[in-house]
């Protein structure tokens, strides 16, 4: 049986390096890959203590997480896809226009 | 050392690996694969913590379709290298040591009072898919039937997104 201290331990450092990429990545695609990595840190410390506890409400908060990471890949690839095609590029620091 | 800690420690691993992969890797396309290793391994950890079905629905979903999306967008868009300025240079290393601090701060904290998590621990095999249904369509049926409609939304959002403007 592992303790359920390591599996929040590795959710915590995933989370970490996906907050990395989200800061250092200069492309919006994978920055956008950078969000899915941290909401599969939460999915994997939902799932720890849903097993510590005993109880099955974390495997169902799971699911609805996935469901919404879905909807959000949807609508979020819709976007780059817009910003690629109206800015010719995917470089975040491209994508200015609300800068002063 | 027990077969599941080596298991958990191998499949960790393979995890962080493909997560430093994911930002060392310039290219897109290669920082896509390297997030199918961190999911498919994280699916391995589910199926080590007893919870079959949501392993099932992460290779599925998340290995599946969500990254088979991701992959398309790279290759419709054509996307290459990420390019780096000297102003985005200088971001690597405070977010090295912020993302470092977070990770530190919130494993400290676990560490620290895990133990009244642990004592809980081992209240034998539930059979978790079938808990997992009963709870989905009983308990949480009105969640369940909103995110039915988040779908529909998302699905139109994208659509209306991404068409073509007539003109």
């Amino acid at each position: 049986m592992v303790p359920t201290n390591y599996y929040v331990i590795l959710s915590a450092i995933l989370f970490g390096l996906g907050v990395f990429a989200f800061i250092f990545k200069r492309n919006v695609i994978t920055i956008f890959m950078s969000i899915e990595l941290m909401l599969n840190a939460v999915n994997l410390a939902f799932v720890a203590f849903s097993q510590a506890l005993g109880k099955l409400d974390g495997q169902v908060f799971v699911l609805f997480v996935i469901v919404v990471a879905a909807a959000e890949a949807a609508v979020g690839l819709g976007i780059i896809i817009l910003i690629a095609r109206n800015r010719q590029t995917l470089n975040v620091e491209r994508v200015d226009l609300l800068k002063l | 050392m027990t077969t599941p800690l080596l298991v958990f420690f191998v499949l960790s691993a393979l995890a962080v690996i493909g997560a430093v992969n994911l930002i060392l890797q310039k290219h897109p396309i290669h920082s896509a694969l390297s997030l199918i290793v961190v999911m498919v391994a994280l699916a391995g950890l589910y199926l080590l913590m007893g919870a079959e079905f949501v392993a099932a629905v992460q290779i599925i979903v998340y290995g599946g379709a969500i990254m088979v999306l991701f992959v398309f967008v790279i290759m419709l868009l054509n996307a290459g290298v990420e390019e780096h300025t000297s102003l985005s240079k200088l971001a690597g290393p405070p977010g090295l040591l912020l993302a470092a601090a977070l990770a530190a701060f919130v494993a400290a904290t676990i560490a620290r009072s895990g133990a009244s998590v642990q004592a809980a621990t081992q209240t034998g095999a539930l059979s978790s898919t079938k808990g997992i249904s009963e709870m989905v369509f009983k308990d949480f049926v009105y969640p369940f039937e909103l995110t039915s409609f988040l779908i529909l939304v998302a699905i139109l959002g994208a659509t209306v997104l991404a068409q073509r403007e007539k003109s």
